[in-house]
Parts: structure tokens; C-alpha cells; sequence
């Protein structure tokens, strides 16, 4: 077994906490594990991209263009912008939750229509699922939550290799004692809506 | 959380955290650098832990500093560190030349962190060709796990031959991240004491001559040692042959099914009879390596010397780029010649226009108002907007378009110099306060001696931002046990004698735009300083006062000044209306001072 996670985002959305949990859940299955993640220049607002490949064999922190097994996207534009990363097999969840690059916000560029998104990436793959992963995280009590509810929704999702309670104790691990208790909230809040999304499914 | 400091077991770490454990398990007793992506991680986690394992650390004002000072620790016998990003090589190049003859006593360690791709970087320069310029061994980790374990190995090495050692790393072994057995912890020695050698330490011509004899001859017992290493080993079996190193290893052990590897982690001198004999009898030879064809053209002349007629293929024959950094899918380049693992078909990117995400300046980054107020200053003057390395690069962008010409830390200042010469036109040198005390000070002297007429705007946020923010002389240092006063700017500027200088605060951008306005009109050096702390950083430290801006509908006249000369990203338009983005709106007044119609107010 080998399994490719490319996680797509923007920075201070915690993208690097959440490859940070599903790595940790990775290393505790017993499985081998490379990672890479930005820092630096790419960080200050810009896209940011995780990679976590684990299983046999795995020695490249890399995967190729195509080469992913999940593709989570933390941001509607974000996921489209980095959808070669995914074949017609990947799965794609895809938070619908925007957040607005500078130029959008000052009104020099427009962002697209979220349905636009949406149908952008549906019209080549079978394999999308959307979330409004901030909404969710509000919910719970803190958009910065909105990491643990992406990592629950992929614990429910089919065929996700990495047990539920490993991704639990993951988060627990890898976030400030103060926010256990939230976060562990906003993982189950994700979990629920995937569960049930593959039941209506 | 990993806990670096762990007594035992295993954790997931970052290169960079893989290499601060491998420093303590070799007992390093002294470490410095001057901060760098990638690199920079190291820094901050021995300001925070240094002192616990009996290490010094420091951060010192630039990569030659660093390494003279690491240097001097080592030729005392204490087992010493120093580390930049690969450009800072470059900083530290002229010591590094010397004291490869001088040697060391304690073993000492240069990490280059290197950076193919320009992920944070203005080149992709390769460093290894500095193991061949200075004759000094070179070790290369291919991932976090050897990372850490290379760093007491190198060390064996630097004191079995008294020679400084190439730790070279690029971004994906510095930021990848991987699963880390701890070892034992090694005793730090931090204090040595230096016995004298004039023969050998100072290099005047005549003991520099012999020196550079005793040099070449350590080069071949150093090429010795390379052929016995076990950091260069063969895996596998096969008629086809690749030989690789650093992060390229990842790639060929998974893409490329089949081969023979060569996997080669101590580079400098390369072990030449073990690579001829891995070639003998191979139907041919691949060589996979970022950057520069550093490898592979050793392995040509080697085949060459030996008479070895098996194909060489790589970046000469056209197979493999000399640019970027390498990936899995850079391994299909060489079907055809090998069997390579292909993977499924990408998704198409899809048919909609996406905005933009490039890098971007804060809400509330005081860079923002000193670039409106010079823009404001300057109007339709032909000015050369020479600007500096760090977070202020990104005034290259709309709306603010203050960058013409960069090259590296100080250049700004000096190339300032050149445009007040070779041309009519005004230039304008941006430069931050950690870069001026790492290398602004000399253009500035130079400016004064020279009669350059000049502005130089100090842009000084309080801390060395871009990297992480790493405490500079400008702020003092607060760490492991030892404390200092901030340096002060102003009056370093005043000592040099300049013909103007003044202090503004570019959150008010008015009075920030009379200053220039002065700046510019002086016949001479003018320096304005503008000082403002990075709100990340008090954000960090939890000292920033939670306020907030907010626009009066009713008085906004839509003509969006603020938008287009301040561009905060914490300023949002819908449709005509201007609003404030709460979540990201520090109340700093900025966009105060801009409207025209007094319709913002900074409220609680």
C-alpha cells in the first residue's frame, strides 16, 4: 500500500497543522512517511501546498502531477488551481469556504462564482466532495477549526486508509491543550457531515 | 508537538529540527548563523534550546561574522556550527577560502542550505562546487532521518582531518519532513583554548604556499576516506547504473525500478575507484543530480581516465534539466532508457479564470505606508527604486511597483551609488534594519565618501521579519542567557556624518511623505528612517493592541485612494463600497491618514 495526500491551501488557514495530524496518524499505523511543506516568502498570504505520501516503499517527499490518492482543498480557488495534482480516481474534498487573494479584496481582480468552481471541477471527475468547512468550524466555535473538520470528513471518507481514533489522538497531539476539546469538536462535526453525505450517497 | 529534546524514541521531524537533534547528539558546543530560508528553523529552535544543552549560540550580524566566529571556535577545539542559506555562502565565502588552509581542531560544519526552485531565493545557485573552490569534503543527506544522522558522521570526519566539512542540504531535506529515530544525547563542550600556530593560522605568503601543499595532500586522504565510507553505498542490482545524491536519490528509488544505485552521500573528494567500479560492467551509467551536472562531469572524466566506454546519460546528454528542483515525474524523462513507473493521467486544470495568490505584505505592515508616502514624495521624478532582500522585496507589486533593482543583502544601498553616477536619475535605496546592520553600512559610508547623491529609507520594523523574525543587533538579543541593548540606527546614521536624517513613523503617511519630500530635495546623502514594529511579530509576542479601522459610509466619496495607495488587504471592495475585513484589520490608521475625506476612524 502507498497513499498520496496533496493538501492545498492558504497560509493561516492550517494546512501545515493538518498534514502535521494525518503524518502523526501515518507514523502510528506503523507506516513509512515523507512530507514537505512550505515555509518562507510562500507563506506571507500566498497558495500553500502540503505533501504526505506514506506506506511501502515511500522514500519521495514529492508526488507527481496526477500521482495523488486525496486531494484536500482548503480553499474553492486554491483546489482548482491545483487540481492536476488529482487523476479521475482522486478523491477531491474541496472546502467551499473562499478566502479573497489581496487583488480580489482591493477590486482589482474578481473571484470567481463558487458554483463556477464547483462545476469546473465536477465536469472532469465523479469524485468531488464539497464542504463548507469554515461554516462547520463556526459552528463548533472557531473558524481556525476548520483543519479538524477537514481531517474528520476524510476519516468518514470511503476507502481512507488511517483509522478514526489514530487521526483523534493525531489532533490531540499536534494542538494546544486549550483547544483540545474544540478541535475535537469540529473533527466530529466533519466526520458527522461525510458519514452522512455517503449515506444520502 | 515533536519534543527535539527527547530523551528517546521517535518522532515526525523537519529537516531542520532533524539536524538541531544531530548537533546535540554530536555535542556541538558552539553554533551561529545568520537567519535563511531554508535554513532558518535551526536558528530558532537553538535561540530557544542552545543553553539547555550546554551550546552557545548566536544570531551574528552576517554570514561572514558567523562563520569567522565559528571558526575560531573550532580552531579551539570546540566542536562548532555555522549555517546559511546558500547565498549567505556567498557572504562567508572569503574566510571560508582561508581557513580551508588553516584547518580546524574541533570539527566544524558549514550547512549550505540550499534552495533549487527559488522557493525563497533570488538564484538557485548550486553550493557544491564551494566544496571543489575551497578543497574542503562535502557530506549530502537525502532526507530528515540522514539528515541527523550525517551530522555526527561529518563531524568524525572534520576532526580525523582537521579540515571544515560542506553540510549541504536543499529545501526539500531542510523542509521535508520524516519519521526520526532519537540517539543519545553527546556532553557539549562550549569552551576550548586556542594553541598557537602562526605556521598554520596566520597565512601570510610563505606559510599560505606551504599550507595550500598540506591542503591538496589532505584532499587525498580525504578521498581515501570517501572510498570507505558508508555514506557511499551501492543498493541493488541490474544492468543499468545510477549514481545520485541529496534529495535526487528520493526520486530515483522510487520512480526508477530496477537500477543499481550508487547512492553517494559524502560528495567532496568523490570515492573515484568506487565509482569506476560500480560503472565497470554496467550496460550504462545514469546520473541523477539538481542543479548542476557537479557529479556527473567527475564521472566523465573518470571514465575517461580509466578507459570505461559505457554511456553516460544525464544533463550533458540532454536527458535530465540543469533547472529546478527535481520530482518524481522528472524520472519519465528518462524512458527510453530505463524502465520508469508512470503514473495515472493528471486532471486537466479547469476552464475558469483564477485571481492571483502571489506573496503579499500584511494588514498593517508598515512597508505599506513608506511606500505610499515615497510614492506620494516622488511623483512623476525619475527615480531608481534599488531595493533590498527581505519582506519589503514584495513592493515590487501593484500598487506599489518600489522595487527596479535587486540582487542581494545590501546591494540596493551599493548599486544606489552606482545610478547616482552612471545616470540622471534619483535613486532610492530600500533597505531593512537587520539587512543595514548585515551589509548597508559599508554602501553607506561609501555614499558619503564618494559624494553619491542618494536617499536611503531604512525600513525598520523591529526585527529580521521575512525569516521568522530572529532578534538583530537593532533590537538586542534576549536569549539563552544573555542580554544586550538595542543598537541605535539614528545615531549609527548620524556618526557617519549623512546630509539629512530624520526618524518618521510610516503609519502616518502624510508626515512620512514630507519627510521624503526633504529626502529628496538634499544635494547629497539623505537617510530616512522608518520605524514601525511588524505587527506579526508583536502579534507573536502578544503586544499588539487589538483595534480596528472602520469606514463611514456616509462620508466615503468612493474614490478608493486608500485602496490604490495603501492596498491593505484588510481594506475590502464590493461593488463601489469600501469596508473593513475585521478579521484581518489591526487598527493600525493607515488608511486614516490617506482618505481624503476623513471617512475612516480607527475605533476600539
Amino acid at each position: 500500500m502507498k497513499y498520496s495526500i496533496q493538501i492545498v491551501g492558504v497560509g493561516g488557514q492550517g494546512v501545515l497543522l493538518a498534514s502535521m495530524v494525518l503524518g502523526t496518524a501515518a507514523m502510528e499505523a506503523g507506516h513509512r512517511v515523507a512530507m514537505s511543506e512550505v515555509h518562507g516568502m510562500a507563506q506571507r498570504g500566498g497558495t500553500v501546498l502540503c505533501t504526505l505520501r506514506f506506506g511501502d516503499g515511500v522514500h519521495s517527499p514529492l508526488e507527481a502531477a496526477g500521482g495523488a490518492d486525496l486531494l484536500m482543498g482548503f480553499e474553492p480557488v486554491e483546489t482548482c488551481r491545483n487540481l492536476n495534482l488529482a487523476n479521475k480516481d482522486t478523491k477531491v474534498l474541496m472546502n467551499l469556504d473562499p478566502v479573497y487573494p489581496s487583488m480580489v479584496a482591493a477590486g482589482f481582480e474578481e473571484y470567481p462564482k463558487i458554483d463556477d468552481l464547483v462545476k469546473a471541477v465536477s465536469d472532469v471527475t465523479d469524485n468531488l466532495v464539497t464542504i463548507d468547512a469554515t461554516s462547520i468550524a463556526i459552528e463548533a466555535g472557531k473558524a481556525v477549526t476548520a483543519n479538524a473538520v477537514m481531517i474528520g470528513a476524510v476519516a468518514a471518507a470511503e476507502g481512507f486508509p488511517l483509522g478514526k481514533d489514530l487521526l483523534k489522538d493525531a489532533l490531540v497531539a499536534n494542538v494546544p491543550k486549550k483547544f483540545v476539546d474544540l478541535n475535537l469538536k469540529a473533527f466530529e462535526m466533519g466526520y458527522e457531515y461525510m458519514s452522512s453525505k455517503r449515506k444520502r450517497a | 508537538m515533536a519534543d527535539i529534546l527527547s530523551k528517546g524514541g521517535r518522532d515526525l521531524l523537519l529537516g531542520n529540527e532533524a539536524i538541531t537533534r544531530g548537533l546535540m547528539e554530536a555535542g556541538v558546543g558552539f553554533a551561529s548563523t545568520y537567519p535563511g530560508t531554508p535554513s532558518s528553523e535551526v536558528g530558532n529552535l537553538l535561540e530557544k534550546m542552545a543553553d539547555k544543552v550546554g551550546m552557545y549560540f548566536e544570531f551574528s550580524t552576517n554570514e561572514k561574522v558567523a562563520f569567522e566566529a565559528a571558526a575560531a571556535a573550532a580552531a579551539s577545539g570546540v566542536r562548532s556550527f555555522v549555517f546559511m542559506k546558500h547565498v549567505g555562502v556567498n557572504v562567508a565565502a572569503d574566510p571560508l577560502m582561508t581557513l580551508a588552509y588553516s584547518g580546524v581542531r574541533g570539527g566544524l560544519l558549514l550547512m549550505s542550505a540550499d534552495d533549487p526552485s527559488c522557493h525563497s531565493s533570488q538564484n538557485e545557485q548550486d553550493n557544491r562546487i564551494y566544496s571543489k573552490l575551497a578543497l574542503i569534503p562535502m557530506v549530502e543527506p537525502s532526507t530528515p532521518a540522514e539528515a541527523k544522522d550525517m551530522v555526527p558522521a561529518a563531524y568524525d570526519i572534520s576532526e580525523e582531518l582537521g579540515m571544515p566539512v560542506l553540510y549541504r542540504t536543499t529545501t526539500r531535506v531542510n523542509h521535508a519532513r520524516g519519521i526520526v529515530e532519537y540517539g543519545p544525547m553527546a556532553e557539549a563542550k562550549a569552551k576550548g583554548r586556542f594553541e598557537k600556530d602562526v605556521q598554520r593560522f596566520v597565512n601570510v605568503p610563505a606559510f599560505a604556499k606551504r599550507n595550500r601543499v598540506r591542503l591538496l595532500e589532505l584532499n587525498a586522504k580525504a578521498m581515501a576516506m570517501s572510498e570507505k565510507s558508508p555514506l557511499n553505498r551501492v543498493e541493488g542490482e541490474g544492468p543499468v547504473g545510477v549514481i545520485t545524491s541529496g534529495a535526487a536519490y528520493n526520486y530515483v528509488k522510487e520512480g526508477l525500478p530496477g537500477v543499481s544505485i550508487l547512492k553517494l552521500g559524502f560528495t567532496n573528494p568523490l570515492p573515484e575507484k568506487k565509482i569506476a567500479d560500480f560503472i565497470a560492467g554496467k550496460e550504462k551509467i545514469i546520473v541523477a543530480e539538481e542543479l548542476e551536472p557537479f557529479l556527473e562531469d567527475q564521472v566523465l572524466r573518470i571514465c575517461a581516465q580509466k578507459g570505461l566506454s559505457v554511456p553516460v546519460y544525464g544533463k550533458r546528454s540532454g536527458h535530465l534539466p540543469m533547472e529546478w528542483e527535481y520530482s518524481p515525474e522528472t524520472m519519465r524523462r528518462l524512458s527510453g532508457l530505463v524502465d520508469v513507473e508512470k503514473g495515472p493521467e493528471p486532471l486537466p486544470l479547469p476552464d475558469v479564470e483564477l485571481p492571483g495568490r502571489p506573496p503579499t505584505l500584511c494588514a498593517g505592515c508598515p512597508h505599506r505606508g513608506i511606500y505610499a508616502a515615497t510614492k506620494k514624495a516622488v511623483g512623476k521624478r525619475d527615480v531608481v527604486y534599488c531595493s533590498d532582500i527581505g519582506c519589503y522585496t514584495l513592493g515590487v507589486q501593484p500598487p506599489f511597483g518600489t522595487a527596479d533593482f535587486i540582487v542581494c543583502m545590501g546591494g540596493g544601498a551599493g548599486a544606489a551609488g552606482g545610478f547616482s553616477k552612471a545616470t540622471d536619475q534619483m535613486p532610492i535605496a530600500f533597505i531593512g534594519d537587520s539587512t543595514f546592520f548585515h551589509a548597508g553600512l559599508p554602501p553607506l559610508v561609501s555614499a558619503k565618501f564618494n559624494n553619491h547623491k542618494l536617499t536611503m529609507v531604512i525600513l525598520d520594523n523591529r526585527a529580521t521579519a521575512m525569516t521568522g523574525h530572529q532578534p538583530n543587533p537593532g533590537t538586542g538579543r534576549d536569549f539563552g542567557g544573555i542580554s544586550t541593548e538595542p543598537l541605535d540606527i539614528e545615531a549609527i546614521v548620524r556618526s557617519v556624518g549623512v546630509d539629512f536624517l530624520e526618524v518618521v513613523d510610516p503609519y502616518d503617511v502624510k508626515a512620512s511623505a514630507a519627510a521624503m519630500e526633504r529626502a529628496l530635495a538634499t544635494d547629497g546623502v539623505s537617510v530616512v528612517i522608518s520605524k514601525r514594529a511588524c505587527p506579526l511579530e508583536l502579534r507573536k509576542r502578544k503586544a499588539l493592541e487589538p483595534r480596528l479601522c472602520e469606514v463611514d459610509q456616509d462620508a466615503c466619496i468612493r474614490c478608493h485612494i486608500c485602496l490604490r495607495t495603501i492596498a491593505c488587504p484588510a481594506l475590502q471592495k464590493k461593488g463601489d463600497d469600501v469596508s473593513v475585513d475585521e478579521l484581518q484589520c489591526i487598527g493600525c490608521g493607515m488608511c486614516v491618514s490617506v482618505c481624503p475625506k476623513g471617512a475612516i476612524k480607527v475605533v476600539k
